[in-house]
């Protein structure tokens, strides 16, 4: 084996770990514990879980901000809200479901599983991380504040000039959304450095690449993609900001600037988006499939090699979004040809998981439900999008009701499906307690028919042209029956997220216990105890083959020599994870807490006055400054010739 | 009870530098995301050149090139203290860290300096038309990477003569200079975007 290749000496028989071992790590990645301690954690379980709930709570907001709207168009001229409240209620949905619900919930499972799942303590930047939280957190809360205050966005969640510019945007309405994109986007690019170090430089020795789990796999290009993609956003949203602020003239077609080069910019960032939200979901979906089909996955290197292939040509596509703007049609053909080629490596994967699932001996479990319920809606909302991807079919549904179920076929289907497949999955790790499967299966049920109530009848209504985004009808239309019928699938779906949420609340007391690994998975975070020591693991495992735990042997070396007295990780080379060096990670501390704080002024200032980039600079310089500079009365613990003398 | 045979790891250096550390990684992800930050401002900058009826909008004269010049000249030479810093950071070299910090942070003042002169340099306002839109954000986005690279090379100078150092400093250090090198390096493309690409 491999293990053995290079410097540290593969030793015959270990000397027994000291019966304390368990308590030293404990005090040692001990988190500091009340109320001030909360702002100081920097254990990326907590920090995930936190992301986790916060992300929920959105989706909950979110959700009900969707039931308001479906209670508004369930009878045609319906007073109960009214435009200019409706034009807030579907652009918060749409903002909340997007940056703060389903691209943060998948980033944060990354960040709770991907340490587990390679054989690490923690992340590469722990101190990052939680400041990555609190900049999210507070990007989330800003856009509810301002919503409550009547101050919410109000022009769709991608924002589009003219309307969302100086001169036909009111108030501070989308200047609340250009700095939603700031904070949720700085949040998003630092998890998604925060995934790519530790996966690529803190796996268990022998995990190397071609045996790396698919789910981590799939974090690591969704954070590539979160990497080339959300920095157009940022410009965009700067330029946005700055037009209505500073009066530059990026989007105003009488002083030299173009309103499509918003679309542009927004797409190129928008459509790797949807990807950004469906390849963590792939790498749920692969997961279960492996385990409820108890084998070896069939086709590792296709699953793989598809996930690239999505990753790439998600950044090709953005026109697509664009074929209602009479761009020059060579160039739309282009791009019809490019939305097609994608469902090539989709119907790979779909492929692979069907010869799995074939070949295994299944165990219908809530998760696998859930997967089997995503591999059906999302064959649905695959085949609008190649009917969409046509651009004269496109010009005929644009901005119809038809998009709005192809959007919610593939994102519901396509990500919050195995989304909740992954949560039941994970639960019992996550808490060390057992869903209930008869009600996970009611829930399931219920979500399922409540979805496709919802929104199959979109389709039909998008054909008989009813625009997305009006608030209200004419009962002459004949829309009412299919709109009363998407009315009560939202309450029946609704019902079933409920129940789902009762489900983990009681079991999260009375479920049964889950013990390490009750699902006989293969991969590492199954290894250890559920819910996981703050250490994750008392020795560091090593890993030799793709299926870790199905293929361990007996006498799989374990590492040792790591310090514990201080917080002390291996740190291997990036393909091969071949033991390299060992770092000291840092510890808790406040100043990621003060400097989110410190951003955020800066952040909500811009918004009133350019100077608050100036003078706000100070107090997030401060607050760097505190948390680089070393400590004196914590000196680290080290050998002396480690240790320089000032 | 039977114990796992182990893989001792004991012996392995507690520091590593280039890509063998996670901050190199950290900072070459940094890196792209600045570098694609920096394509999206040339892709718009071309977008508008290219939809727009002249470049630069009638009656307005290109930029003048002075102090833009001679700022790229210092820029290049400070490529120089800043590799010094680097060698020294490889051996630990506190001092030698110390000075080259120093210098590449007095270097960052005077091209702070130069980059005032250049605003005024360009020869239009921001707020006139999408050309001198795009003009000041490029420049101001690059200055912005010029005023947070000085102030950490500022504050490293200062960690390493008076802090209380570990031998971690010195990757930090180390992963500075890189920063430093792809401040310089992205001014290349965008200085004959900003000065020369008007008078073509």
């Amino acid at each position: 084996m491999s293990l053995a290749m290079r410097a540290p000496r593969p030793v015959e028989e270990a000397p027994a770990p000291p019966p304390d071992l368990r308590a030293t790590l404990a005090r040692t990645w001990a988190e500091p514990g009340g109320f001030f301690g909360w702002f100081m954690n920097v254990n990326h379980k907590s920090i995930a879980t936190r992301m986790i709930v916060t992300a929920l709570g959105f989706f909950a907001l979110g959700g009900i901000l969707a039931l308001l709207m479906r209670l508004q168009l369930a009878r045609p001229e319906s007073r109960l809200i009214g435009p200019d409240l409706y034009g807030q209620l579907f652009t918060v949905h749409g903002s909340t479901m997007m940056f703060l619900f389903a691209v943060p919930v998948m980033q944060a499972l990354g960040l709770y599983l991907v340490p587990l799942m390679i054989g690490t303590r923690n992340v590469a930047f722990p101190r990052l991380n939680a400041f990555g939280y609190y900049v999210y957190l507070f990007g989330g809360l800003f856009l509810w504040i301002s919503f409550i205050l009547n101050v919410g966005p109000d022009v769709g969640w991608f924002s589009y000039v003219p309307l969302a510019g100086p001169q036909y945007g009111i108030g501070k309405r989308p200047d609340v959304w250009a700095q939603l994109i700031t904070f949720t986007e700085l949040a998003a690019l630092v998890a998604a450095v925060e995934t790519v170090v530790t996966t690529f430089k803190m796996r268990a020795p022998g995990l190397s690449l071609n045996r790396l789990p698919l789910f981590v796999w799939a974090m690591l290009i969704t954070s590539f993609m979160v990497i080339f993609a959300m920095p157009a956003v940022m410009v965009a949203s700067l330029f946005l900001a700055t037009d209505r602020l500073v009066s530059t003239q990026f989007f105003n077609p009488a002083e030299g600037g173009d309103a499509l080069l918003w679309q542009h910019l927004f797409w190129f960032f928008g459509h790797p988006e949807v990807y950004i939200i469906f390849v963590p979901a792939l790498g749920f979906v692969s997961t279960i499939v492996i385990t409820f089909a108890r084998r070896a996955v069939f086709g590792y290197t296709a699953l793989v090699l598809s996930l690239f292939a999505t990753g790439f040509l998600g950044f090709g596509l953005w026109v697509h979004h664009m074929f209602a703007t009479g761009l020059p049609q060579l160039g739309l053909s282009f791009f019809t040809a490019a939305s097609m080629m994608i469902a090539i490596p989709s119907g790979v994967q779909i492929f692979c998981w069907v010869v799995t699932l074939w070949g295994g001996r299944l165990r219908f479990t809530t998760p696998l439900y859930y997967v089997l319920g995503f591999v059906v809606i999302f064959v649905v909302g695959g085949l609008t999008g190649v009917m969409l991807a046509s651009a004269p079919l496109d010009l005929q549904v644009h901005d119809t009701y038809f998009v709005v179920a192809h959007l919610h076929y593939v994102l519901i289907g396509g990500a919050v499906f195995p989304l909740f497949g992954a949560l039941h999955y994970w639960f019992p790790k996550l808490t060390g307690r057992m869903l209930s499967e008869r009600a996970g299966k009611w829930s399931f049920w219920l979500v399922f028919v409540g979805f496709n109530l919802t929104f199959f009848p979109m389709h039909q209504l998008g054909l008989m042209g009813m625009p997305r985004r009006i608030y209200t009808y004419l009962p002459q239309t004949g829309w009412t029956l299919l709109n009363q019928v998407a009315t009560v699938g939202t309450f029946v779906l609704g019902l079933g997220v409920l129940a789902a949420v009762a489900n983990a609340a009681i079991s999260l007391r009375r479920g049964a216990i889950a013990g390490d690994n009750p699902w006989d998975a293969d991969t590492l975070e199954w290894s250890t105890t559920s819910p996981p020591p703050l250490y994750n693991y008392a020795h560091l495992p090593t890993v030799n083959s793709r299926h870790a735990l199905w293929t361990r042997t007996p006498d799989q070396p374990v590492v040792t020599g790591l310090r514990t007295d201080i917080r002390e990780v291996l740190i291997t080379d990036a393909v091969d994870a071949r033991p390299d060096h060992r770092q000291h990670l840092d510890g808790p501390t406040v100043w990621p807490f003060l400097t989110a704080v410190s951003a955020t002024i800066v952040f909500v200032g811009a918004i009133f006055t350019p100077w608050a980039v100036v003078l706000g600079a100070i107090p997030v310089f401060i607050a760097l400054t505190g948390w680089f500079w070393p400590h004196r009365s914590t000196p680290l613990p080290g050998p002396a010739r480690e240790r320089l003398r000032p | 009870m039977r114990v796992a045979p182990s893989l001792d790891v004991s012996d392995l250096p507690s520091v590593a530098y280039g890509p063998r550390a996670t901050l190199w990684w950290g900072v070459v992800g940094m890196l792209m995301i600045e570098a694609t930050m920096f394509a999206m401002l040339v892709a718009t900058y071309f977008y508008l050149r290219v939809t727009a009826d002249t470049w630069p909008p009638l009656g307005t004269p290109s930029p003048r090139l002075l102090a833009a010049t001679l700022n790229i000249a210092l820029l290049v030479v400070s490529v120089a203290p800043m590799y010094l810093m680097h060698r020294a950071s490889w051996r630990s070299d506190r001092r030698a860290v110390a000075l080259w910090l120093a210098v590449g942070t007095l270097i960052g003042g005077g091209t702070l300096v130069l980059r005032g002169f250049e605003f005024a340099a360009l020869n239009c306002r921001w707020d006139s038309h999408a050309y001198g839109s795009v003009l000041w954000t490029i420049v101001a986005m690059h200055a912005g990477h010029l005023v947070s690279s000085t102030l950490e090379n500022l504050l490293l100078a200062l960690l390493m003569i008076i802090g209380p150092i570990e031998r971690k400093h010195f990757v930090d250090a180390s992963v500075n200079a890189l920063y430093w090198y792809f401040v310089v390096a992205s001014w290349l493309p965008l200085y004959v975007l900003v000065y020369w690409v008007p008078r073509l």
